[in-house]
């Protein structure tokens, strides 16, 4: 328990009875840390950051469960303090962020491709929906096959379902080793060398390629990670940690410019891109960040094409951040916001146009 | 409000003439049944005790052909259920009997495996073993693992969000899977997911997975496969108490280590699988552990090592390692075989499927021993006990009058208890038609409405699987349990109807 531990579910509750009974619309924020991603917020203003506090924690269990508005280093230091993780390495973005954002944006970082992203852990939630019910979906089991899985539809639906007010997560152990790796390389060879060992069970639990040097972290038993490196080669990298944590919370160089920065999705071995601007390549290839000040109609072309899709993440105009759903698909993103929200109080637009 | 009929619409009704005669023009004939002798085989799936005759069968051969006879189906308002090998346990794949029973039989091709993506793309009635198989030259599998897996088919897995003893370590389907194409009620194909780790929008994908055939018709799957571990070892540990055996798989997850698969089994299915397969179990053990490890060669001899010491510091009676590859399958086929070992014990069994907080094990396994001397029914109990899955096996004749309904009674008590410790009423196995009645306890009548709601977003006619998976909330009310989460109703003040 910490001084901070609060439930203040009666509050929000009663604010969205009272926007429901005005029609009001709602901006969702918990320490603001992701103000910037998605289109404009608008609304007024619903504050998760009181509803703090870990409600359970189970380190035997491998189960976590804490109210939304709880700070992500609070979560940290829960499960540092007891030898586990977030296996999905999420990036904080902001001393501020929280739980409940981290989730609503399910954003992951450089151990997702080799460990899962943020929805593969959520294992229950307990939701405010804008009929102001408050509805548990999930649990604290590994296992739960009962009823449709909610609590997995509100990752990144980036609050515009519900209010998230507790999340269940399944967390993993630390682990013993690490070891990270640099190799001098060019784009082509990094991404074969990717490609090669991706397909042999070696112990990779991040990567990362700038058009220079290609960095691989090997993590888990210390015998085996040193025969994995014996196997792949390459230098060792000094201070990987203080390097991945740059990674993942964009402070590494690359995220300097002020260019609009895209993230392109897309196969891991999807053959390098023909778009203007600087890039870098993380998760085995399946995540790419673009700095450019290319049309976006260009990139969001260019991403039909390659069977991907492109996310304006930071800096640019952000009308259309999303890349544009088919109108099939699109209908029925229309019609599961209805069912959650029928009046389309929650985060209005934040993630398309008139969702 | 959503009407979740557990009836066809009135109008098509013992229109079976009309209806078949519009599937003959959009199906060769050999792909529609319709005599009874013909519908027999499918009156059931994996949960044998309820039966029922489809309409008709269609069996199409192309995703034109599933829009097709969805489209019509929509159009006349007739219930459709999809179905694959027909293995599920809940009785999801239940036939309507104003309804079409689709059959994805035919769609059993692996369309293309890319080793350099690790994945495989392959058609829903293929098996989940036959992707394994497939994937194999190239060193990579798909992970989960169903015990059905040589029969159980991909598309089935998608719908179940089915799980395996592998899957503590490896999850479940819905981790396991890029993206799907789905034939949407009115007979849209959508694509969900799609070649990169993630998609646009909201997650479909996963509220797909284990939606239970009533969202969509699967029609296309694409799956992860993983690099095969270079080496699996298996441990495995008597115990002379339950409680023990129980303690010591924490104190595995408490050092740190997160075995491939973490098995129990209690005496009577020792016993049972002993004398089915000549697993060379412990006769005398009350418990017994099966500790897979798998990973690099260093990696699993270190952990090796550590969980030997472990188990023997829990209080194990006998501590053995499979000697060889031989040895470390003899362990896994007692286990494997548990089922159909206990089925020898009495002519019927049934098999619960629900998931606690492992902590609370042994206050459930004493509830059930309680119940199974009230209820005068005996209990094997199958535990995948990493992830805290349990499968009491009641025994029972469905021969004597009575004893089916006293085994389902028995079972929904378990279910409840399961809900109680603050666990689910299906950890694998799906609701279908077997556990919706329990849904009333785990859900209440919010939650359960917010849920129709979600389904009416794909198929606002009720259309798909109709009475499965989600209870109406009259049912609730006649079944009388009206729930309570976690034994706390926040804000009583508000109305529940």
């Amino acid at each position: 328990m910490s001084e901070q531990d609060q439930d203040n579910r009666a509050a929000l509750l009663g604010q969205v009875e009272r926007a429901k009974a005005t029609g009001t619309p709602l901006c969702i924020r918990g320490g603001g840390s992701k103000d910037f991603y998605g289109r404009q917020p608008v609304g007024e203003l619903l504050d998760v950051s009181q509803h703090q506090g870990i409600v359970n924690y189970e380190p035997t269990e491998l189960v976590i469960t804490a109210r939304a508005g709880t700070p992500l280093r609070v979560i940290d230091q829960a499960l540092t303090a007891e030898n586990q993780m977030l296996p999905f390495e999420p990036p904080h973005f902001g001393e501020t962020a929280t739980l409940g954002g981290t989730i609503a944006c399910n954003l992951s970082g450089p151990r997702r491709p080799y460990a899962g992203a943020a929805r593969d852990f959520v294992l229950g939630s307990q939701v405010l929906n804008g009929k102001a019910e408050i509805l548990h979906f999930g649990g604290e089991v590994m296992k739960n096959v009962a009823g449709y899985d909610v609590s997995r539809l509100m990752c990144g639906a980036l609050g515009t379902l519900g209010v998230l007010l507790e999340v269940s997560l399944k967390v993993l152990p630390r682990l013993e080793h690490e070891v990270s790796l640099t190799f001098e390389l060019g784009l082509e060879e990094a991404l074969e060398n990717l490609h090669t060992w991706g397909q042999r069970p070696y112990p990779i639990t991040a990567t990362c390629y700038d058009g220079d040097q290609l960095r691989v972290r090997l993590g888990g038993e210390e015998q085996a990670v040193r025969a994995a490196h014996k196997r792949i080669g390459g230098d060792a990298l000094a201070e990987g940690a203080v390097f991945w944590g740059k990674l993942r919370e964009q402070q590494h160089g690359f995220f300097g410019s002020s260019k609009p920065l895209w993230r392109i999705s897309l196969a891991s071995d999807a053959a390098p891109l023909d778009l203007e601007g600087k890039w870098l390549y993380e998760w085995g290839g399946a995540q790419r960040w673009l700095a450019s000040e290319s049309e976006p109609t260009i990139i969001r072309e260019a991403m039909a094409k390659a069977g991907g899709h492109a996310t304006l993440f930071r800096n640019g105009d952000r009308t259309q951040v999303f890349q544009p759903l088919p109108e099939g698909l699109l209908a029925i993103h229309r019609r599961l916001k209805t069912a959650f929200d029928p009046q389309g109080l929650f985060n209005p637009g934040r993630m398309y146009e008139g969702l | 409000m959503h009407d979740h009929r557990d009836q066809a619409p009135k109008q098509i009704r013992n229109n079976k003439a009309g209806l078949l005669q519009r599937l003959t023009e959009l199906l060769p004939g050999d792909a529609l049944l319709h005599e009874a002798e013909d519908l027999r085989p499918y009156e059931c799936d994996g949960l044998s005790a309820y039966r029922k005759l489809p309409m008709l069968v269609a069996l199409p051969s192309t995703i034109e052909q599933v829009q097709a006879i969805l489209r019509l189906c929509h159009e006349l308002q007739v219930p459709v259920v999809a179905r694959g090998a027909g293995t599920g346990l809940s009785g999801g794949a239940l036939p309507h009997e104003q309804g079409v029973l689709l059959s994805l039989a035919k769609f059993n091709r692996i369309l293309e495996l890319n080793p350099q993506r690790r994945t495989a793309r392959v058609q829903p009635g293929v098996r989940n073993l036959a992707i394994s198989q497939a994937a194999d030259p190239h060193g990579l599998y798909y992970a989960p693992d169903p015990s059905s897996q040589i029969a159980c088919t991909i598309g089935g897995n998608v719908a179940e969000n089915s799980g395996g003893v592998h899957c503590l370590k490896y999850g479940l389907t819905v981790h396991n899977i890029q993206s799907l194409k789905l034939v949407t009620i009115d007979g849209e194909l959508l694509q969900i997911g799609g070649a990169g780790l993630d998609a646009p929008g909201y997650d479909l994908l996963a509220l797909m997975t284990g939606s239970e055939g009533m969202l969509g018709v699967i029609v296309e799957i694409t799956v992860k496969l993983l690099a095969k571990p270079q080496r699996a070892q298996v441990l495995l540990a008597a115990f002379n108490n339950v409680v023990k055996a129980g303690a010591a798989v924490g104190d595995i997850i408490s050092a740190g280590i997160i075995p491939a698969g973490l098995e129990m089994m209690d005496r009577l299915a020792i016993r049972a699988a002993e004398d089915f397969v000549h697993a060379g179990y412990p006769l005398d053990a009350e418990a017994i552990l099966l500790c897979e490890l798998d990973g690099t060669n260093e990696e699993v001899s270190e952990h090796i090592l550590k969980v030997r010491e472990i188990l023997n510091q829990a209080g194990a009676t006998e501590v053995r390692t499979a000697k060889d590859e031989a040895e470390r399958l003899t362990f896994w086929k007692g286990r494997k075989a548990a089922f159909p070992a206990v089925g020898r014990l009495a002519p019927d069994y049934y098999c619960m499927d629900g998931t606690i907080p492992r902590k609370r094990l042994p206050e459930v396994l004493a509830a059930t021993t309680e119940l199974s001397k009230q209820y005068k029914l005996p209990v094997a109990n199958v535990f995948h006990a990493g992830d805290g899955n349990l499968h009491p096996l009641i025994l029972y004749d469905a021969n004597q009058p009575g004893e089916l309904e006293r085994t389902e009674e028995f079972g929904g008590k378990i279910l409840e208890l399961c809900v109680e410790v603050g666990g689910t009423i299906t950890g694998e196995h799906g609701v279908g038609m077997e556990k919706i009645n329990q849904m009333c306890v785990q859900f209440n009548s919010l939650e359960l409405t917010q849920f129709h709601a979600v389904k009416a977003a794909f198929d606002p006619l009720g259309l798909l699987n109709p009475g499965k998976a989600v209870p109406t909330l009259h049912r609730c009310a006649e079944f009388g349990a009206m729930h309570v989460h976690h034994g706390e109703l926040p804000f009583p003040e508000l109305e529940r109807f």
